[in-house]
């Protein structure tokens, strides 16, 4: 790797954030204009909403089955293992089932966004595009943004849910505990803060997600290698930036709700 | 011949700031990549219905003053006018209209993979909404032209880099642009495949009079296209008689970044600059 003076350094990363923050304020505003690419919106919602449920499904259950199982054998001590559906709901809610959800479709969305992106600017399809009189950002990244936040949503209230029903299922079959005491611990637990908290998340996420998606796959140089390394930067830059916003959504709901 | 692809060149001065100036013109146009000058002081006109024909060995600047000429790339300093607009500090929003009268062919063709060649032809008619009956009647005349409408439900990674090439030239001139600018269209090509492609050129350049920029680093493919001429009648091309040379065809000669030459074939292949007179021998 080169070395590059501590000056030249600082100027390409605040002009890194520079192009970062105009991408997604154009990704953004887009929609506010003609012409807007429903079809596109609509392929991405099922590419990145449908395409990443069997995912969802399977981390929301497993982590809501271990969250049972491992919190248990410590409630146990204390008597209070019937308190075992109150701290699997509200951990699923308010943190684990956006987090994971986030990281998951940010290991399957941001990558597949970064080298679909990334492969279409090194064979100049991206310049053919802008040459063909389309802007790039509205026909590429604004339909992932909007696609992304409105499908995570979602994904994250399923992840809540089956996380939920993973940890009724170890509860009830391994732990002999009382289906209907469970689901009405779990009930119980929740809060209007809890479940704002936990789906106010997923939209920040979202937005991380396909914004640095897009982002690294558009700057993309370097052929083949290339888009190797942006797909890998997309990857570990949004799941950084997820749960660094995680922590400040966390604390300002804290805030805000006093829980 | 299809009427609106043989018409194309006719509506060529709509909406042109000047109609009789040039129609593409690079005045002192400076251009550097991570500090390394590319382009310097690059000045020359493309009038209306000429075709310029780029040269230059590889890496001295040819692509980056293609792109310049559309606005992909913008210059460190210096003046474009295309149509008479300067496009150096024109809104990427106006370069969009702008581009709507430029078609490109790209060096590798630069095909959408996940699209078919139809919906690759017809890419900039459905961007304008133009009903899908007549764009794929359009997209067939355009593919004729290329000799290809057989392949109009192929993807291009079914297709030969020759085919590509030519479903690129009907994606550029779909929508009858009244300038096209040809980066490298035989870069790559065997010759029997390069000539099929100079022929297309030759066609449009004749039966349209469409102005154009075309880059070859093929001596042989410029010197087809100068002494080249299409008839309608065999719907063939062929030499011009008597040795004739194409009035409509100049040249300009880069190298290392600078204009080394600006002009006619004639003046070309008389030039008496040693590096010239080598770099054509």
């Amino acid at each position: 790797m080169p070395f590059v003076s501590p000056e030249e350094f600082a100027k390409e990363k605040i002009a890194a954030v520079q192009d970062y923050a105009l991408l997604s304020w154009h990704a953004v505003s887009n929609i506010f204009s003609r012409p807007r690419y429903w079809p596109d919106i609509f392929t991405q919602m099922d590419s990145i909403g449908f395409g990443s449920l069997p995912i969802v499904i399977l981390t929301g259950f497993f982590t809501g089955c271990v969250l049972a199982l491992q919190s248990a054998t410590s409630l146990q001590a204390f008597g209070a293992i019937s308190m075992t559906g109150n701290l699997v709901a509200l951990s699923m809610v308010k943190e684990l089932g956006p987090v994971l959800t986030g990281l998951m479709i940010s290991g399957r969305n941001a990558s597949g966004m970064a080298s679909e992106l990334g492969s279409m600017k090194v064979t100049e399809q991206i310049d053919a595009m802008r040459a063909l009189g389309t802007d790039p950002i509205r026909k590429l990244v604004t339909p992932r943004l909007y696609a992304t936040v409105f499908m995570l949503f979602f994904l994250t209230i399923v992840a809540d849910a089956v996380g939920i029903a993973g940890g009724a299922l170890v509860s009830v079959t391994l732990l002999g505990l009382n289906a209907s005491s469970y689901f009405h611990t779990s009930y119980r637990a929740l809060a209007y803060g809890d479940v704002v908290q936990g789906l106010t998340k997923p939209l920040f996420s979202g937005f991380i997600i396909a914004t640095v998606g897009c982002y690294f796959g558009l700057k993309t140089k370097g052929g083949t290698q290339g888009v190797g390394r942006s797909t890998t930067q997309a990857v570990v830059v949004s799941s950084v930036f997820i749960i660094i916003v995680d922590f400040i959504v966390s604390r300002a709901m804290i805030g805000i709700f006093g829980r | 011949m299809p009427i609106d692809l043989a018409n194309a060149g006719l509506s060529s001065n709509r909406g042109d700031a000047d109609p009789a100036g040039p129609v593409v013109a690079y005045k002192d146009v400076s251009i550097s990549f991570d500090g390394k000058p590319v382009l310097e002081k690059i000045s020359f006109t493309v009038q209306r219905a000429e075709t310029r024909i780029i040269l230059g060995p590889a890496g001295c600047g040819k692509s980056v003053l293609m792109k310049l000429a559309n606005g992909l790339l913008r210059p460190d300093s210096g003046t474009i006018e295309v149509f008479g607009q300067e496009i150096t500090t024109m809104p990427e929003k106006s370069l969009f209209k702008l581009r709507a009268r430029i078609g490109m062919v790209f060096q590798e063709s630069a095909l959408f993979d996940s699209l078919s060649v139809e919906d690759n032809v017809a890419y900039r008619l459905h961007e304008d909404g133009v009903p899908e009956d007549e764009a794929h009647k359009r997209v067939v005349e355009a593919l004729q032209f290329v000799e290809l409408e057989h392949a109009i439900a192929k993807f291009p990674s079914e297709l030969s880099g020759g085919m590509r090439r030519r479903v690129s030239i009907a994606r550029a001139i779909i929508s009858s642009p009244d300038l096209i600018l040809y980066d490298s269209p035989t870069g790559g090509l065997d010759p029997i495949t390069s000539t099929t492609i100079i022929e297309l050129v030759v066609k449009q350049r004749d039966v349209s009079h469409t102005t154009s920029l075309l880059i070859t680093h093929r001596l042989q493919d410029a010197f087809v296209l100068a002494r080249n001429r299409f008839n309608p009648e065999t719907g063939k091309m062929e030499l011009i008689p008597n040795n004739g040379i194409d009035d409509s065809t100049k040249f300009l000669v880069l190298n290392e970044g600078k204009v080394v030459f600006d002009g006619t074939t004639e003046a070309l292949v008389h030039s008496t600059d040693p590096w010239l007179k080598e770099y054509i021998s």
